[in-house]
This record gives structure tokens, C-alpha cells and sequence, in this order.
């Protein structure tokens, strides 16, 4: 399966290890921005820089409640990154499909001998 | 996404240790168990399509070693050899195997799974279950991971946090 260009940037998002812990924090609910500079351990402007990166692939989404910005965790967005754990599965299935292919030779063959007999 | 099959292999990951393949073949249990224990058939399908199988050593016998070696189409050679821990001729094989291209710093128990291969059959199908137990999560995901970009498999650590909220 080819990466498309927009699926890469959902890859990029979440290999940094900063936004990652993001994400953890947002994994239990929808939470304020402070509460996550709070979590992380960063200075506000960078929490705020990594949050704009994940909105912007579409990670989490953002809402305004009074004076507040509460971010929330968006898993759909994530969903290419589940995908490419089916790449090691896809070997699995290929193989198994030559496999099928082996199979029904021995099956054949088993038959020859039986009408052999 | 496309299904080339109706037989697809099932990936899940009981534990954090843990890989588990699924497959069920349209063949009794005993051709199963030839097919994945005979060198000239394991030829035929480990390659998976991505090469040429060019080693199959199997010592089938408790204690008794394997080892596949393909070289990829990109000229990629990988290499993998184990050693036979429990043999039930066609109702399960238990072997270790080690990644012969392992990082440096990486240690040969870490980059060691044990791999456990059942047999069922019923009305002359058989499931196959393949359970890779690796030494750690870490060890794990890199599996997975394996054939992916470098740096996505950090990424990786997130999945099983954000299953839930996966469509």
C-alpha cells in the first residue's frame, strides 16, 4: 500500500515523543489547555505549538467553552497508523496464500495415492 | 481497503508481549503441518511473494535448529534460524526464532521470540494459530514494526491507548 502524502503527516505528528505524551493525556477525555501544560511539563507556547500540529492532521479537535480551549482526542485520524500495523499482517497473509497454493497440490497428491491403492 | 482473500491471516495482540496470527486453510491439519515442516514446501511460501527463499535448514527433532534465509527483491538477504522446543507432529510446534539483522546493541535475547504454531482441524479445515511471544512490548512493536520507516514505531506505542477510539 503507497503512504499518500496526507497519511505521512499523521505519522510525523505522533513520532514525536512530546506529542505523543499529548495524546496520552488526552486518551482519558477531553481536557483545557492548561491542565495539558500542566500534564506535560512544557512551557504553554510549545504546548500550544505541538496541540496546533495534531490539529492540524486532524488528531484532536479543538472547542472554546467561556474563556477556555478544550482539546479532544480524535482516534479516526490515527486510524493510518493502525493501518500500517496490518503491513506485518499482510506478510503473514501473503505467505499463507502461497501456503494455500501448496496445500492443494499435497491435497492432489494425496488423492493420486489414494486412487493408487 | 481491498480484500485479495476471503482467507486473510487475523492479527491481534493478546498481551503487550504477544503477536497473534490467525488463518484458517482449506486443508486437513497433517498437510498443514508437512507444508510447514517440509524445507522444499516451506520454499514455495515463506517468500511471501517479496523474494526467493534461498536457505531452508530443519532439523525437526526437540533441540534440533531451523533456518530460513530469503533474499528480497530489493537484494535485501534477511535471515532467521530458531531451534525446535516441542514437537506434537500435527497438533503443535513450539520454536524460538531469532532476526539475523538485529540492530547493534540489540542483544540475541532480545531479539528472540517464542513461537507457538496449533493445529485444529474440523471437517477437514484447519486453523492455524501462530502465537510470537517476544521478550518485551519493546521487542514486540519493533516486529510489527518491522518493514515500516524508521521513526513510526514509536508511533506504534499509541495503539493499543487509542484502540478504543479507533473507528
Amino acid at each position: 500500500m503507497a503512504r499518500a502524502a496526507t497519511t505521512a503527516d499523521a505519522f510525523n505528528a505522533v513520532a514525536e515523543p512530546r506529542r505523543r505524551q499529548l495524546l496520552d493525556a488526552l486518551a482519558g477525555g477531553e481536557r483545557p489547555v492548561n491542565d495539558l501544560v500542566r500534564a506535560v511539563g512544557l512551557a504553554q507556547p510549545q504546548v500550544s505549538k505541538h496541540l496546533r500540529v495534531l490539529r492540524e492532521v486532524g488528531a484532536v479537535t479543538v472547542r472554546g467553552r467561556g474563556r477556555q480551549r478544550l482539546y479532544r482526542l480524535n482516534g479516526a485520524a490515527l486510524k493510518p497508523i493502525h493501518d500500517w500495523v496490518q503491513a506485518y499482517e499482510r506478510t503473514w497473509s501473503e505467505r499463507f496464500d502461497e501456503l494455500d497454493v501448496v496445500l492443494e497440490d499435497l491435497k492432489r497428491e494425496e488423492e493420486g495415492h489414494a486412487d493408487d491403492e | 481497503m481491498p480484500m485479495t482473500s476471503s482467507r486473510t491471516a487475523k492479527l491481534t495482540l493478546p498481551t503487550d508481549e504477544q503477536i497473534l496470527i490467525t488463518r484458517e486453510f482449506d486443508a486437513p491439519k497433517h498437510l498443514v503441518y508437512k507444508a510447514m515442516t517440509t524445507p522444499e514446501l516451506v520454499r514455495r511460501w515463506w517468500h511471501a511473494k517479496r523474494g526467493e527463499v534461498t536457505v531452508v535448514e530443519i532439523d525437526l527433532r526437540v533441540g534440533g535448529k531451523w533456518r530460513y534465509v530469503m533474499v528480497a527483491d530489493n537484494g535485501m538477504e534477511v535471515g532467521f534460524h530458531g531451534e525446535y522446543r516441542e514437537i506434537v507432529p500435527d497438533e503443535r510446534l513450539v520454536t524460538s526464532e531469532t532476526y539475523e539483522g538485529l540492530p547493534e546493541g540489540v542483544s540475541e535475547e532480545q531479539g528472540t521470540t517464542i513461537n507457538t504454531a496449533t493445529f485444529a482441524e474440523e471437517e477437514g479445515r484447519t486453523t492455524l494459530s501462530l502465537l510470537i511471544q517476544a521478550p518485551s512490548k519493546e521487542a514486540r512493536d519493533a516486529i510489527i514494526a518491522s518493514g515500516m520507516e524508521d521513526g513510526l514505531q514509536d508511533a506504534l506505542d499509541l495503539l493499543e491507548e487509542l484502540a478504543v477510539s479507533l473507528g
